[in-house]
């Protein structure tokens, strides 16, 4: 059997360096443009959009469902906090009981609020970032706006 | 919310890999759009490929379901590609669109 304990992370893409624009692919924000930040452990990559330009929040994504493009930002005064892993990711487990869950509880309708230091984590880094992001004119708007293919475009022929 | 983002680009269903009298329904051919020539093709190796069509009974709360397959191999030198489906196409589906997507991405 496979040793499963040891995880080797894939090999990153030579086109891939942090602070690489990406195009990110498939699920939930499909055509958006991130900032790959790092490499994590497990071979995901760190990407944010950042949260505040498109609402891509800190995020991790499988390089195979990424576009590199040419685009690349200067992340010399941006800081990528330590404690960012794979296990930052990892969701609190709710301490009520399986019961209480199934029935649903009276605080059942209560919106479940992020961490606060989530939120200051997303926060300072896109401060950071933008402070970056404004030194090149029309950068901004590049990341806010979404990747599409329109009609008669062919990925074949673009050169990213 | 992303809606509109197109990130697929269509090819079109044109048949099984045959021969004169015979067919081969696990190698499906797609020619692809603006493709013309075998060169073009690399960049579509190994992408995912999705035939969508809709049936008369909703399964899981739709009836829309889906087919998937991958890019195998050119076929030929005039940019049309083989590709390999999970459970082959029906004949059903020759002449329809199949959605080939961008990913696994290799740039």
């Amino acid at each position: 059997m496979a040793d499963t304990k040891n995880v080797r992370s894939c090999k990153l893409r030579a086109s891939i360096t942090p602070g690489t624009v990406l195009i990110l692919l498939a699920g939930r924000f499909r055509g958006k443009r991130v900032v790959f930040l790092k490499q994590l452990e497990s071979g995901l990559l760190l990407v944010t959009g950042p949260f505040c330009l498109n609402g891509v929040p800190l995020r991790r994504v499988d390089q195979a469902y990424v576009i590199a493009t040419s685009t690349k930002l200067d992340l010399s005064g941006v800081e990528v906090n330590a404690k960012i892993n794979d296990s930052w990711f990892k969701r609190s487990k709710d301490a009520k009981s399986a019961e209480q869950q199934f029935f649903g509880d009276s605080d059942g309708k209560q919106k479940k609020l992020l961490p606060a230091e989530l939120i200051q984590t997303q926060k300072k880094l896109d401060r950071e970032l933008v402070a970056s992001i404004t030194k090149t004119p029309l950068l901004l708007s590049y990341l806010k706006c979404s990747f599409s293919l329109k009609k008669g475009q062919s990925p074949h022929l673009m050169k990213f | 919310m992303t809606e509109s983002a197109r990130l697929y680009t269509r090819a079109r269903v044109l048949g099984y890999q045959r021969s004169q009298r015979k067919q081969h329904p696990n190698a499906t051919l797609l020619g692809l759009e603006n493709v013309k020539c075998k060169e073009d093709t690399e960049f579509y190796m190994g992408k995912r490929v999705a035939y969508i069509y809709r049936a008369e009974r909703p399964k899981n709360g739709s009836k829309i379901r889906v087919i998937w397959g991958r890019v195998t191999r050119p076929h030929g030198t005039s940019g049309v590609v083989r590709a390999k489906f999970r459970k082959n196409l029906p004949g059903t589906s020759f002449g329809s669109i199949v959605r080939v997507m961008m990913y696994p991405s290799r740039i």
